[in-house]
Order: structure tokens, then C-alpha cells, then sequence
């Protein structure tokens, strides 16, 4: 064996073994625990993935996720790429991209919190001591809505928090990727005669594509995770239920380790795609440079 | 805190140096001269500085019986002539390591009043053993629980909310045995047998019930109903009749809120629970909560139905069904005070009081017992309690649980209030209002008592589709589509 192949493992072997540690191993033992039963303690098979793929609660929770995953991504990636550009021509860029990022540093769970109060009902009779009821009952005829409870709102209430949150995160990112498109081909393009919308759809979109799909790739798993805002806001509760909120309850609340470890085995597979995809974009990107 | 820690480190250090020092045999008078400090003295007849603190207890001790030895007031500050009783060396080591750095760790879900309450029933026991508690409290018991328990670094002491979580981790022989160590004959005197019952799992006692609620309570103003001509309803009739009336008349009879944050749908299971134990009797109820008949069975949608007679009229709730969804619990009883008030009656257990908006009073508020439905089944009540169970057997862990069970313990707090003593022997005349006295009478002289039955189920059911369900049925969901759900989660947690 040659000195140069020996030595570089040695340098890697410390951060080898703390991943086989703490991330290798983990992974293994859930998979394992997951065709076991409640207590670990006989073999059952695939039960809990039968369970998983079938029952009425697993299927609110894969529908919900998918919800998110097509409005949340949707959302945030639009809609940060409108902040970037846009903001990119006021005069107080920094002041204003500062107040969208901030939400950011609030921690989730505090978000969810702020959310709950901006989303709560009283009844019309009584003063309203959430924001939204406030400004429809003041402003409009309308009766307060149970906007946490209501079926027809309460996912779309809960992705709203959520957007609230990552948006200036995108933005970001995407504001990075904007300004580093070379003002001489925007330039000649104008000299062309091409109109601002040509500009954006032409060139703008063009030239971002790479660092779009990373983002986006990013939300994607960052949404299939999501766990925080629902379990602050409403627990899973009248049709709200997620994947990682409900590994959450099987495994804390209710001790079903078999279940949870299926659950988090599950959501593991749903994940590692879009991990492969982020990274060969991560790749391509890094080889362009 | 840091400086028992410190203490404890000096210990830990200590006994070995105590051990291979020229050990003194036996005790000595000795007189302080010029120069002398208490540490170097430690040093030269106990072997240690840290172990001054035996001097100055025996001394202390010693001069309460012959006024010429000194009292040690501060331990940095002594005089010439002084007399000091010097303990032995052994005497020294057993006295260090039975005052210091002795500790118990407990878990419970209580915070705020209930935390300092708390911390007040153990300052004498403190005081007496020298033993600290460190108290750590969380809303979210069963998740802090289940990891640190599966991490092998359980408390000493957990303080249950249901005996259905007790029941989990004695199968998987996670809790400590207490009948080894307890006076199970004083138990037996004092605990109803059906509370320890509920303590043992497969026959073995496993904790003592400390905090107890009665839960079978209709909460109302009596000024409002003097000023309506509303009297207090003994039958459901009436009661239905009483509610017609109060719609007729423009109000709103029931507050009720089941919002509850993780443990949202609680206060519903409770409303159902005490309905089939007037409507089925109490040992269909038993059924139920073993899952002996299915939720599909009529029995049990009986009791659900006579629930969404209420909670499901539009009327009847205070916010309508959205309300009843929206409202956290302990919110929800505050319209009752209001003027006029938003609704009239609030069912719910004895220590929602605590909850009462500020400026309430006990002239403000009365309940009556939640009424009869079936005369066969009289009026039961339902209740619930705290659980104290031991996960480490240390001697500090049995001392404490030892003194939990005395009445003295849980006297401080019943005379704090809203607080229900399951133990016989705590005197009625501790609870410092009449309300809390008829409470716990209520409690004790109830022809049929059952505990909280989701706090007795598996934590799946009791606490995951029975709580869930009732959301989904008061949203409007089909009764028979509830249940069935329900259903089938509890085949397979009831295995």
C-alpha cells in the first residue's frame, strides 16, 4: 500500500467514525426496530409498513405532505424570487430584505406560536383577540373563522406560517444568485429592445436556473420534514396530520417504536431522491466554477 | 444549589483522606486558642478542611445540653476560649454523608402555582433529611419521560398525570416495586382500595396517589342564575330543559372549550366519560376502558350521542362548534363572569378554579354534581389523580416517597387549595373554603366512583384517537365513521 493512501483515511477517520456513530448506526438500528413490534420485541415482518401505507391516519398525513410540498416549495421559491428581483431596484434593498429574512431567526416553534394568536377565533359576540378575526370582523360583515379548525383552511393557515418563515431564506439565496448575473447581458439585451418581462423570462430565469433547483431542492426537503408548525399550531389535530408529526406521537406518545422507526424509514426513502438530485446539482455547479 | 454540588465534590474527596488518616477514636473538648481557624482544626483531628462542618454540628448539638460549649453561629468567625466538641473520625464521615449532597430528581408536569406549591410540601421534609429535591417540570411529560428512560437516565421520581403511562413502563420493568419498602399496612388504611388497585400493575404496587380531582362538576354563577330564575337542574331532562331555556331567553348555556395544545380533545373525552357512567353503569364502563367492547358497541355511541346533544348544537356552545374547537380549556370558563354573561354552565373538574379569571371570587362561583340520566345509575363521579412512581431505587427516593404518603404532605397543599387528597386520614378542615370541603366530600361520598378512563387506556387511544376523535366528531364528522377509526387503533394498542 502506498504511503499517500493510508494517510489521507487517517485524517477522515475521526469524522468517519462520529458519522457511523451517530448517523450510520442510528439508521441501521431504526431500520431493524422498524419490523419489530410495539415493545421491540417480536418480529413482525413488514407489518408496520403495511400500516403505514394503508391506514386512514397515515393517509391524512402522506396527503397533507404533498399538499405542502406542492404550495410550500411553490410558494416560498416564487415568491422569494420576486423579492430578489424586485427589491434589487428599491432604494432601501438592504433595510427591507433585512425585516422579510427576519422570521428567519424566529425559532420555529416560536413562529407557530405567533401564528396561533394571529390565527385565533373568539366568537362574534366577544372582542377578537386574533389578528386575522380582528381585521374581518372590523373591516368586513363577515363572522370570525376558526381558521386552526376549519378543514377548508386549517392546512392552508398552517403552509402560510410556514412560507412566513423560509421565505427570506430563498429570497437570500436567490438575491445572491440575481446579482450575480453579468450587467452587460442584461444591458445588451435592453439595447436589443427586449422588454423587462423578456428580460426576466429570457435571461433572468436562464442564467439562475442552477442555484432555482437548489433551492427548491432545498425546500422540498425541508417540507417533508416538517414538523415544528404543526405540532405547535394544532397537533395533527381535524386533518392537519404530517409524516414527522406522526413519528413523533407513535414514538413518544404512544410508544409504538415499530410504527415510528417504519415511519421514519419511509420518510428516509422519500428524502434520499431529492438528497441525490441536490447533490449532482450542487456537483455540476461547483464543476462550472 | 451550586454550593451543595461544591459540597459534594469536597465529599467525594473526603472520605478516602478521612479513612487513611491517623483516624481520631474518639470525640475531644478542645478549646480555641489564638490562631486557630476551624478548617486547619478539621484538618488535624478529622484528617480533612471540609469536614469542619461536623464540628460545628456537634458543637451546636452539644450546647444545647451544657451552655459551656459555643454556639457556631458563622463558621468563618470563632473567638479564643471557645469549646468545641470535636466528633470522631467516624462519627464525622457518617454525619458528612448523611447531610450532604443528598438529592432526589423529580419529573412532574407541574408549573407556575402548582410548581411552588409543590416546592412548599417538600421544604420540611428538606428540612428534617437534608435531602434537596430538584425539581423539573414539562408539559410534555411523556416524550421527556420515554427518552430519558429509554436513554437509562430516568429520574428518581416521576409524577404521573395518568396510571395508563404507569402501566407502560412497569411492563417494561422500567419502575421500582414500592411495597418492599412502604408501611403497606398504614397504605392500606389509608387509600381506598380501588385507588391502589389503580397503582398496581399485575399486583404489584407501584406508586401512591398524591393529587386527586373530582371531575363530575357543573360550574355555574349562582348570581346569574339567581337573576334569571334559573335553578340548578338534578336530571338530564332538566338539564336539556334548562339549556332550552336559556336559548329561549337569548344566552348561551354551555362554555365549553376542548382546545388544549398537543392534549387538545382532553376535556371531551371527560364530558363522554362521565355520561356512560350515568347512562351504562359502572361496570360496562370498565369494559369500555379495557376494551372488552368495541367502540363500535351501542352502548358507547350511546354516550357519545348524548355528548353531541350538547356539543354539537350550535346553540347550546358558546362560539358555536367552531368555538368548542378553538377555545383553550382553561379560557373558556371566563364568560360565565362576564356581564351579562356569554354562557352559564361550565362542566369541568375541581381545579379548573384555578383557572377563573382574575378578580373572581368564591362568592362568585358554585357548582352542582353533574346530574343523573339513568336513575338505575345514581350520580357517579368521575376523578382523576397524580401518581407518584420511583424509576431508581436510592434510599433519598424512598425517603421522599415515604413522606408524599403521609397526610402532614399532602395537608400543605390541600390548605393552599385546589387540591383533593385521595389519603383518609388528611382532616377535612385543611381545605381552606367550603367549595373545596364539598369537593372533596363529593369525592369520598360518591355512591359510584371511576377514575378517568382515557388516563387508564393505552396512551394510543386514551391519548391519541380518543382525543382526536372527539375533535373530529364536534367538527362535524359522522358518528359511526369516528368510532370506527377508534376502533382500529385500539386493536392494536390493547395487545
Amino acid at each position: 500500500m502506498k504511503k499517500g493512501s493510508v494517510l489521507p483515511w487517517l485524517f477522515m477517520l475521526p469524522a468517519l467514525l462520529i458519522l457511523a456513530f451517530f448517523l450510520v448506526y442510528p439508521t441501521l438500528d431504526t431500520l431493524y426496530l422498524s419490523l419489530f413490534d410495539k415493545r421491540s420485541e417480536n418480529f413482525v415482518g413488514l407489518h408496520n409498513y403495511v400500516w403505514a401505507l394503508t391506514s386512514k391516519d397515515m393517509f391524512i398525513a402522506f396527503r397533507n405532505n404533498l399538499l405542502w410540498l406542492v404550495l410550500f416549495t411553490a410558494l416560498t421559491v416564487s415568491l422569494g424570487l420576486a423579492l430578489a428581483v424586485l427589491l434589487d431596484r428599491v432604494r432601501y434593498e438592504a433595510v427591507a430584505k433585512s425585516i422579510i429574512f427576519l422570521p428567519m431567526a424566529v425559532s420555529f416553534v416560536g413562529a407557530g406560536v405567533i401564528w396561533k394568536f394571529v390565527y385565533a377565533f373568539r366568537p362574534a359576540s366577544a372582542a377578537q383577540i386574533g389578528l386575522l378575526n380582528a381585521i374581518l370582523t372590523n373591516f368586513t360583515n363577515l363572522d370570525p373563522i376558526g381558521w386552526l379548525v376549519n378543514r377548508a383552511t386549517n392546512n392552508f393557515a398552517l403552509i402560510v406560517a410556514g412560507v412566513w418563515i423560509w421565505t427570506g431564506f430563498c429570497m437570500v439565496i436567490l438575491s445572491a444568485a440575481y446579482k450575480g448575473i453579468p450587467g452587460e447581458l442584461i444591458e445588451a439585451a435592453r439595447v436589443d429592445g427586449a422588454s423587462e418581462w423578456q428580460v426576466f423570462w429570457g435571461i433572468t430565469i436562464p442564467m439562475m436556473k442552477p442555484t432555482i433547483a437548489v433551492v427548491t431542492t432545498t425546500m422540498v426537503i425541508n417540507v417533508l420534514k416538517v414538523f415544528d408548525i404543526v405540532y405547535v399550531m394544532t397537533n395533527g389535530d381535524l386533518g392537519t396530520e404530517v409524516i414527522a408529526n406522526r413519528m413523533y406521537k407513535e414514538m413518544f406518545h404512544f410508544r409504538n417504536f415499530g410504527r415510528a422507526s417504519a415511519i421514519a424509514v419511509i420518510l428516509l426513502l422519500a428524502i434520499i431522491p431529492v438528497m441525490l438530485v441536490n447533490i449532482r446539482r450542487f456537483q455540476e455547479q461547483e464543476a462550472i466554477r | 444549589m451550586k454550593k451543595v454540588v461544591s459540597l459534594a465534590l469536597a465529599l467525594a474527596m473526603l472520605l478516602p483522606m478521612v479513612a487513611n488518616a491517623a483516624p481520631l477514636r474518639q470525640e475531644v473538648v478542645y478549646t480555641v486558642k489564638k490562631g486557630d481557624t476551624l478548617w486547619a482544626l478539621a484538618e488535624k483531628y478529622l484528617g480533612s478542611g471540609p469536614a469542619y462542618w461536623a464540628i460545628v454540628f456537634a458543637t451546636n448539638k452539644q450546647a444545647q445540653v451544657d451552655e459551656t460549649f459555643a454556639t457556631i453561629a458563622n463558621p468563618s468567625l470563632i473567638h479564643p476560649g471557645w469549646k468545641f466538641l470535636i466528633p470522631s473520625a467516624e462519627e464525622a464521615a457518617e454525619f458528612l454523608k448523611a447531610r450532604l449532597g443528598r438529592q432526589v430528581t423529580v419529573l412532574g408536569v407541574w408549573g407556575g402555582d402548582e410548581r411552588a406549591a409543590f416546592e412548599e410540601v417538600v421544604a420540611p421534609f428538606t428540612k428534617e433529611s437534608g435531602i434537596t429535591m430538584a425539581f423539573e417540570g414539562t408539559r410534555d411529560l411523556p416524550a421527556v419521560l420515554t427518552t430519558r428512560v429509554e436513554a437509562g437516565n430516568p429520574p428518581d421520581i416521576a409524577i404521573l398525570p395518568n396510571p395508563g403511562q404507569m402501566v407502560e413502563f412497569a411492563k417494561a420493568g422500567k419502575l421500582v416495586d414500592i411495597s418492599t419498602f412502604m408501611d403497606m399496612e398504614q397504605l392500606k388504611k389509608d387509600y381506598a382500595q380501588s385507588w391502589l388497585d389503580l397503582a398496581s400493575y399485575e399486583g404489584t404496587l407501584y406508586g401512591i396517589f398524591y393529587k386527586a380531582a373530582i371531575k363530575s362538576l357543573v360550574w355555574y354563577s349562582p348570581a346569574a342564575f339567581e337573576a334569571k330564575g334559573y335553578t340548578v337542574p338534578t336530571t338530564w331532562d332538566k338539564l336539556i330543559a334548562l339549556s332550552d331555556k336559556i336559548v329561549a331567553d337569548g344566552g348561551v348555556p354551555w362554555c365549553l372549550g376542548i382546545e388544549s395544545g398537543a392534549a387538545s380533545g382532553w376535556p371531551a373525552t371527560d364530558w363522554i366519560e362521565d355520561i356512560m357512567l350515568r347512562t351504562a353503569g359502572g361496570e360496562v364502563y370498565d369494559k369500555w376502558v379495557n376494551h372488552e367492547i368495541p367502540w363500535t358497541d351501542p352502548a358507547v355511541k350511546k354516550a357519545w350521542e348524548y355528548f353531541g346533544q350538547i356539543a354539537r348544537n350550535e346553540k347550546y356552545v358558546y362560539g358555536g362548534t367552531t368555538g368548542v374547537l378553538s377555545i383553550f380549556f382553561g379560557d373558556s370558563p371566563a364568560p360565565i363572569f362576564d356581564d351579562p354573561p356569554g354562557c352559564y354552565m361550565h362542566r369541568q373538574a375541581s381545579f379548573i378554579t384555578g383557572f377563573f379569571p382574575e378578580g373572581v371570587t368564591e362568592e362568585d362561583y358554585a357548582f352542582f354534581p353533574f346530574p343523573s340520566i339513568d336513575p338505575a345509575y345514581g350520580v357517579p363521579a368521575l376523578g382523576a389523580a397524580d401518581l407518584v412512581v420511583m424509576f431508581k431505587d436510592t434510599p433519598e427516593a424512598r425517603a421522599f416517597m415515604q413522606y408524599l404518603a403521609t397526610p402532614e404532605a399532602q395537608e400543605i397543599w390541600a390548605a393552599r387549595g385546589a387540591f383533593l387528597s385521595p389519603n383518609k386520614r388528611v382532616s377535612p378542615d385543611v381545605y381552606p373554603d367550603a367549595t373545596t370541603k364539598a369537593m372533596a366530600e363529593a369525592l369520598t361520598a360518591a355512591e359510584l366512583f371511576r377514575f378517568d378512563g382515557s388516563d387508564l387506556m393505552p396512551a394510543a387511544v386514551g391519548s391519541g384517537s380518543f382525543w382526536g376523535g372527539t375533535l373530529d366528531y364536534v367538527g362535524g364528522e359522522d358518528l359511526d365513521t369516528v368510532l370506527t377509526a377508534i376502533e382500529a387503533s385500539a386493536v392494536e394498542a390493547y395487545k
